[in-house]
């Protein structure tokens, strides 16, 4: 029995078997073989292997995930058969007499190569797909298993180094209870998945790859941020009773689905949730959410080879204004960039990506990803609620600029006779220090302000939120960064607007009785954690929480102010 | 021999989808079935082949077949093309 202790990322306790979605060894040496006819037929058996793999895969894509993904797995088996690559290899390995690795390796290297040096962005592309193919029948030469995550067909814990959004796209919800990852923290990727499929995550373990071997008994407790690994039948009867409790909470927190969000003297504030993509609505709904606060578009950008046209978009956020019945949807534009990368958009690696060209840097450079997308918002909006909000707004400039592409696309519109709604709110995320240094005027212009801490505490403190060595700086509850929510709170309270938080801070239980007191109007967090919120706030006075807002303020560190709020809500 | 010309009229080419299709009927053929563009020659039944010619909107292509079910295959590939509205 081992145990791990990483970060908890997402609430609850899973306890399954382990399923790793680690790349195999794929390593060997070229060779001179004696028997080409033998190293042929190896190879072509391969091939069968692959290619039986490859139609299961398909198929069960084809069911889960829709013939948009299936499609894929069909042109890589296209590529698989392909006579002009297969050809040249069995040609290889017989005048050359060399292993079937090496024939294989190096003639797919030299397509990859001409691939990739074609001027069209399309096809460098395909240099991916034969990587791919040439992977999985090398796998098969070596006899060594590929992981295909859209094959899990039992109750896993899926343990990985991290998880890219790509992975997450072909895992079946139904069998995956749980994560665990070597590293990663709250606000990485695979955490905010985890939470939003609603189910109990520890990343940041440092070593999960290394102790957990497929089908070890696991357990992952989110609410500590353990993982324990083949324990004692004790401990996981145990954990059972912990399971259960947690879920009979969820029972009582769940009688407040219905109900709105007051604190104890009675002051009302709304508790919406964070979505990546209309699925998530399922869970807003199941837990109470008053709005989304934050509907994260660049999910529909991730996992492909090309971009989402306006048609696909625009049924999305038909979709997610249509599931939300009228309640308020924040849509974050574009936020793509930085660390978030789009392979087909080929754009340069640099430097500092956090700081780099991203979201709308990129949107008001490259304006016909950012017109595509504003014309399909424009065209849901008579479908709900929509308030839009740019992402990463440095400057009026900016914003002013955003607004004029915005409402260029809407008089178009409407001239080629289309509904458009009329109450579009138009605001921005706080998330960059000269924005909220600059509130106030930021404040006569914009509809509101959505504060997005995972970022403005990274640029604030100067320190990477993906570099764990600096992570002890990732301090929501220091003085500074609650002076800078205040000035926007107060900045938009003063123009008539409303301010609200789309970061982790605003579903966190320290941050709850600050931010009530500090006069958030809109707390956007993680579906999961609605109803506790609202539990929370129930009991909280307003006033008090003011006086304590007051009061840290002015202190010096964080743990002064941690220990303030605790003394307070005890 | 069996041959065409068409003319591409799909604004995204003979890319992806299309030519997955394409190669797959070609597939099903005995004949020695070829693509050709820009004096480029490939096997129809590659599709590595067919995507390294690029095809775009407006490219002229004519594809030719050998063997005993040519006329079948190109039929076959004629109609594709037209269904899918990818050439004419």
């Amino acid at each position: 029995m081992t145990f791990l202790q990483g970060i908890a990322a997402s609430n609850g306790i899973a306890i399954a078997k382990a399923y790793r979605l680690v790349e195999p060894n794929l390593s060997f040496e070229k060779q001179t073989i004696e028997d080409a006819e033998s190293e042929v037929s190896r190879f072509k058996e391969a091939i069968e292997k692959s290619k039986a793999e490859l139609e299961a895969i398909r198929d069960r894509a084809q069911v889960e995930l829709g013939a948009d993904k299936a499609a894929i797995f069909e042109a890589h088996l296209l590529v698989l058969t392909d006579p002009e690559l297969n050809g040249p290899i069995e040609d290889k390995i017989k005048s050359e007499k060399v292993n079937a690795e090496a024939a294989l390796k190096d003639t797919a290297d030299m397509f990859v190569m001409m691939f990739e040096q074609m001027d069209n962005e399309y096809m460098k592309e395909r240099a991916a797909d034969i990587r791919d193919v040439t992977k999985r029948i090398l796998s098969h030469l070596l006899g060594v298993q590929l992981v295909n995550p859209s094959m899990i067909a039992e109750e896993v814990i899926i343990v990985a180094e991290d998880l890219t959004p790509s992975d997450t796209a072909q895992l079946n919800r139904q069998y995956v209870l749980g994560f665990t990852t070597d590293i990663g923290g709250r606000t990485s990727h695979s955490a905010i998945m985890a939470r939003s499929m609603e189910i109990p995550a520890v990343v940041g373990t440092k070593s999960a790859t290394e102790d957990i071997n497929n089908g070890d008994l696991v357990i992952v407790d989110g609410l500590k941020g353990e993982v324990h690994i083949n324990p004692t039948p004790e401990l996981v009867e145990e954990y059972r009773n912990i399971h259960q409790q947690y879920e009979a909470q969820k029972t009582e927190w769940a009688k407040l689905v219905n109900e709105k969000t007051v604190s104890a003297d009675d002051h009302h504030v709304e508790l919406a949730a964070n979505i990546g993509t209309p699925k998530d609505l399922k869970g807003v709904i199941e837990n109470g959410g008053e709005g989304v606060g934050l509907y994260r578009t660049e999910f529909l950008y991730m996992g492909r080879d090309q971009l989402p046209t306006e048609e696909e978009q625009y049924e999305a956020y038909k979709a997610v204004l249509e599931g939300m019945n009228g309640k308020p949807v924040v849509v974050r534009t574009l936020d793509i960039g930085g660390d978030k990368e789009l392979p087909y958009l080929q754009l340069p690696k640099e430097l500092n990506p956090f700081l780099g060209f991203r979201a709308i840097r990129l949107c008001l450079e490259e304006q016909d990803i950012f017109r595509t997308q504003l014309r399909a918002l424009l065209r849901a909006s008579s479908y709900g609620n929509l308030k839009v909000m740019f992402p990463m707004i440095a400057t009026l400039d900016e914003f002013r600029e955003a607004k004029a592409i915005l409402e260029d696309e809407k008089q178009k519109l409407i001239s080629a006779g289309q509904k458009v709604s009329d109450s579009i709110e138009l605001g921005i995320m706080v998330e960059i220090p000269s924005t909220a240094v600059l509130a106030d005027q930021f404040a006569k212009e914009v509809d509101f302000f959505s504060i997005g801490t995972n970022d403005l505490i990274q640029y604030t403190m100067a320190a990477d939120r993906m570099n764990q060595r600096v992570s002890y700086l990732y301090q929501p509850y220091s003085p500074s960064i609650l002076r800078l929510v205040k000035m926007v709170i107060d900045a938009a309270h003063a123009e008539g607007k409303w301010a609200g938080m789309c970061g982790e801070m605003a579903g966190d239980e320290t941050a709850i009785p600050l931010l009530i007191g500090l006069g958030l109007d809109e707390f956007s967090m993680s579906a999961t954690s609605i109803l506790k919120a609202r539990s929370q706030i129930k009991k909280l006075s307003k006033a008090e929480m003011e006086k304590l807002a007051t009061q840290v303020l002015n202190m010096q560190t964080t743990s002064q102010v941690i220990e303030a709020v605790n003394a307070a809500t005890k | 021999m069996a041959e065409k010309q068409f003319k591409v009229i799909a604004d995204t080419g003979i890319h992806a989808r299309p030519a997955t299709l394409l190669v797959q009927t070609a597939s099903k053929f005995d004949s020695e079935i070829n693509l050709e563009y820009k004096g480029k020659k490939v096997n129809l039944k590659s599709i590595m082949g067919v995507m390294s010619l690029g095809i775009g909107q407006g490219a002229d292509i004519s594809i030719s077949a050998e063997g005993s079910d040519n006329e079948e295959a190109l039929r076959s590939l004629e109609e594709l093309l037209k269904k899918e509205g990818l050439a004419e």
